[in-house]
């Protein structure tokens, strides 16, 4: 430090810095080569495009700086009005009910000693490997005006309120669920022992000890609810019809209209309460980790015929509920002509016949979740690694957790758009990424950052934090303790994140919609612009291959977990 | 025996926070030194500047004669233990202690044999392929100390290496560290917020508190000539009695009056307020005929037994200054043997002696308690 103070500053900064680098030790180098090449990509590709959308919305459309004049602009127009009442109406509708739906279902898998616990779960998890367009679909087939069922309700129409709500309501049940199973389950069993030491009735005992154990859960997941269903743009798309949402807006005014300066603005409207419900959902997570330490006991459920039997009533008819929607979506790919030739056959899968793009819209996807699970794989653990486990450079890596955290407050819409303006500039240097695969595979990667990074931190803080010291002290440079303890150690968590990617970048519409060219088109795409071209049955056929791969995935990753499990997790028996 | 590890001047701050002020001292080669303090004291940070997991702010830190202030804790010549244990999860109890001896490139037949040779020595042969969650507490210490071992390094470090172990098992390891550590002849130093464990284990003890050593001394020196009233507080059990000095020859107690002795004359300013401390086992009852001399020729003081705690080996008799109902309790142990002769009861009122070697005078802090009290 002295060293830098005493020579002249102007023509001595750049050998200062090489003196600098010069007396890191290899370790420091290594920590803070991954720690820039994690902050270049989180610059470049959240900061940058997030920035540039914002400056836009008050510019117009050639480029003049014209204050506030496009917010007011946008708010004069009653139509906003009604996008955003659409919205939070909807927003808060599929927030309360299934809140509610998986709340039980959750209690029924975690509390109750029920048969096929196994299948219950996997049928209650499995939307989550559909797109959001397929429960659209599928609710047409079932709702629609040619629908099987429609006579269900009651002349009303599905395409609208009902259907956006019925089609939401499925996609987001499986997220809710998973974070009230994880709540639920941390539960400590000396509560209920007290509470039966103290005769309170099984009834009482819910509202006193587990409604209040899982309060923060619940809020968490509301949250997060409410954020996807303001965030989706797919479903809209698909059953809207004229029901207008503000991320369908966004979509008719970058591709209908190419006015960018409104969509920019529509786009912050819908940053703010994703900004506001991720601020709530940081403070309710840390709340949530007090609840349940080391010392305290799992709750085991005993069996107990009514309560078992309810559940397990509930269980089946939710069941069936997402058998029937993923089955109808699957009947309807394979109906020849619907409906006025139901015969079976595999028409709708010959894509080549249906449009230009043919087949390649699938392998392009397959492409695309391949790149982003590989590498948001690496980058995330890595850079988590990095950011949790280095002993030097504390600001930067700060800074870095920090900005690991805001893609999950970037609804996909608002980032892709953000894409838009940064890198569809002729002036940027990075201009010849616009279109092409590895911008996709990079805004992916961005737009689920956050839970893979959140993952591996929480994989990373069961290890003790002095194994990094201990290493060091018998000389065991860090990258031969990450490879040799921490990645093994790691492993289920590493694909996990890789699964999660993979998954998500297959069924993801929203901000790949704005970044696709004609070679990179993904599946998901394909099915929105089929459905629009009326070829139901085709976009039906590929939501279905859409959810065959995402199975796939998902039992690859079963047998991977298995494969390595001997082999890397063998310690953790007693 | 020369200077092993030498800190000169240290400073480390947080921010605005000072965990280190000006920490200068020396330790020999093969000296054991526990640096013990409460928590927060900065004991555990600057052992983590010794092994250059925390950069000190400013100061040097030699060891065998070379600066290693700045050097990354790879390039340093230490081991080091934690509470936490921090084995390598996946690895057995064989690979935990190897890994660092075949990453410096020793051959695998002669790893083997340093391997065998170091289970021996903690007794865990039985346990080479087990993984560490399969062991007990004390167990995983015992193969975290020798994977700190195994590379022959010049500086043990230990850090609260018996704070998470159950009391019986914590005697026990604590022995067998101390007679590694003899064995061995290797340099140590250990932090601990256990005074019993310091006093036991260390060659000397570095007492610390809010960032500055206090005293550093055979664990005998600290115990019987506490250098300040935070040492005098907080190694072992102190009582603190208030007394005025009355003249060169006389001292007050409550309503008792005192001859001064001589450990004690420099103090003798007629009207100085001050504390006399005098640790339990410094206290003697006084034998029951005694009691009614009102000369009290045997310099006692007469106190009214407020409770009896049998400890086993010995009684703790908390006692009250008799008619002082605000003052604070006098901790008295009588051994077992003589608390059957003495025949104690509660409520009882009896007179308390003191052995005149092991008294000290601290500086009053009494008013400051009570004008806190009366508000």
């Amino acid at each position: 430090m002295s060293v830098i103070s005493m020579s002249p500053p102007k023509p001595s900064q750049k050998p200062s810095v090489l003196n600098t680098l010069k007396k890191l030790s290899r370790e420091q180098l290594i920590l803070l080569l991954s720690l820039s090449i994690v902050a270049l990509v989180l610059i470049i590709f959240v900061v940058a495009p997030l920035w540039a959308m914002l400056r836009s919305s008050v510019l117009d459309s050639d480029g003049v700086f014209v204050g506030l004049a496009n917010f007011r602009h946008y708010f004069e127009s009653a139509s906003v009005w009604h996008s955003l009442t659409n919205t939070f109406t909807l927003g808060i509708t599929v927030m309360l009910v299934v809140g509610s739906l998986a709340f039980f279902y959750a209690y029924a898998l975690t509390r109750s000693c029920m048969p096929y616990k196994g299948l219950f779960k996997v049928l209650g998890m499995a939307p989550i490997l559909a797109p959001s367009l397929l429960p659209a679909i599928s609710l047409i087939y079932l709702f629609g005006t040619q629908g099987v069922a429609k006579e269900v309700l009651l002349g009303h129409s599905v395409y609208g309120f009902i259907g956006i709500a019925l089609g939401l309501i499925f996609w987001t049940f499986p997220h809710a669920l998973m974070i009230l199973s994880t709540s639920l389950r941390t539960s400590d069993a000396r509560l209920y022992e007290s509470a039966r030491a103290l005769k309170m009735s099984p009834f009482k005992t819910f509202f006193i000890v587990t409604l209040p154990a899982a309060k923060y859960g619940l809020i968490s997941t509301l949250i997060v609810i409410f954020t996807l269903v303001v965030c989706d743009f797919g479903v809209a798309k698909v059953i809207g019809g004229s029901y207008n949402v503000l991320a369908t807006d966004i979509f008719k005014q970058v591709v209908g209209q190419q006015n960018f300066s409104m969509a920019a603005v529509t786009s912050l409207l819908l940053l703010l309460p994703a900004l506001l419900a991720f601020v709530v959902d940081r403070w309710v997570q840390k709340k949530q980790q007090n609840l349940f330490d080391s010392r305290s006991v799992p709750y085991q459920p005993s069996p107990e015929p009514v309560r078992d039997g309810i559940c397990f009533a509930y269980c089946a008819i939710i069941s069936i509920a997402v058998l029937v929607v993923l089955g109808m979506a699957v009947y309807g790919s394979l109906v020849t002509f619907w409906p006025w030739n139901k015969a079976l056959s595999f028409n709708n899968y010959n894509f080549a016949e249906m449009s230009t793009y043919g087949w390649s819209p699938f392998w392009n996807s397959i492409e695309l979740a391949s790149w982003t699970a590989l590498l948001g794989t690496v980058l995330i653990f890595v850079g988590a690694y990095s950011m949790e486990k280095g002993r030097d450079f504390t600001p930067l890596r700060r800074f870095l957790q920090m900005l690991s955290v805001l893609p999950m407050a970037v609804p996909g819409m608002v980032l892709g758009l953000g894409y838009i303006f940064f890198f569809n500039d002729v002036n940027n240097p990075l201009n010849f990424l616009y279109g092409s695969m590895l911008l996709l595979v990079l805004n992916t990667l961005i737009h689920y950052y956050t839970v893979g990074h959140m993952t591996a931190i929480a994989a990373l803080k069961q290890l003790p934090a002095e194994l990094e010291a201990s290493a060091a002290s018998i000389k065991l440079p860090q990258y031969k303790l990450f490879w040799k303890v921490t990645l093994p150690v790691c492993l289920p968590a590493v694909f996990d994140i890789g699964a999660y990617l993979f998954i998500n970048a297959l069924t993801t519409t929203s901000a790949v919609v704005f970044l696709y060219s004609t070679d990179t088109i993904p599946a998901s795409v394909s099915v929105l612009n089929m459905d629009d071209a009326g070829q139901t049955g085709s976009a039906a056929a590929m939501a279905v291959m859409i959810m065959i791969a995402a199975i796939l995935a998902k039992l690859t990753h079963l047998l991977l977990d298995k494969l390595f499990e001997g082999s890397t997790q063998a310690w953790r028996k007693r | 025996m020369q200077t092993y590890l030498h800190i000169d001047n240290v400073i480390k701050q947080f921010g605005q926070f000072t965990a280190l002020q000006q920490i200068s001292f020396s330790i020999k080669q093969g000296e054991f030194v526990c640096f013990l303090g409460p928590s927060g004291c900065g004991k555990t940070t600057l052992l983590r500047s010794i092994a250059g997991l925390e950069p000190v702010t400013s100061g040097a830190i030699f060891q065998a004669g070379k600066e290693i202030t700045h050097l990354p804790p790879e390039q340093r010549d230490f081991g080091i233990v934690f509470q936490s244990y921090a084995l390598f999860p996946n690895l057995t109890v064989q690979d935990n202690i190897a890994i660092g001896l075949s990453n410096q490139g020793v051959a695998a037949l002669e790893c083997n044999q340093l391997v065998d040779k170091w289970l021996k020595m903690i007794g865990l042969q039985s346990e080479a392929y087990k993984y560490p969650n399969q062991l007990s507490g004390g167990q995983q210490q015992r193969v975290a100390l020798a994977r700190a071992l195994a590379l022959s390094p010049g500086l043990l470090l230990l850090d609260e290496p018996l704070s998470a172990l159950d009391a019986k098992v914590r005697t026990h390891l604590r022995e067998e560290i101390c007679q590694l550590q003899r064995k061995l002849g290797i340099t140590t130093v250990m932090v601990t917020h256990d005074q019993e464990e310091a006093l036991a284990m260390a060659d000397r003890i570095v007492v610390m508190n809010d960032g500055v050593i206090e005293q550093i001394g055979t664990p005998q020196e600290i115990y019987e000539k506490p250098a300040s009233r935070f040492v005098a507080d907080f190694v072992g059990t102190m009582n603190f009695i208030p007394t005025s000095m009355i003249d060169n020859n006389l001292m007050r107690i409550g309503e008792d009056l005192l001859s001064v002795p001589e450990s004690l004359q420099e103090l003798a300013i007629s009207g100085c307020m001050f504390d006399l401390a005098v640790r339990p086992e410094s206290l003697y009852f006084c034998a029951v005929e005694k009691a009614n001399d009102l000369n009290n020729k045997d310099n006692s003081i007469a106190v009214n037994i407020e409770s009896i705690e049998f400890q086993g080996a010995y009684c703790q008799v908390e006692c009250r200054l008799w008619d002082d109902f605000s003052a604070s309790s006098i901790y008295v142990n009588v051994p077992i043997r003589e608390a059957r002769k003495l025949n104690l009861s509660l409520q009882e009122s009896r007179r308390i002696g003191f052995d005149n070697t092991q008294l000290h005078a601290y500086p009053s802090i009494r008013k400051a308690v009570k004008a806190v009290i009366a508000a």
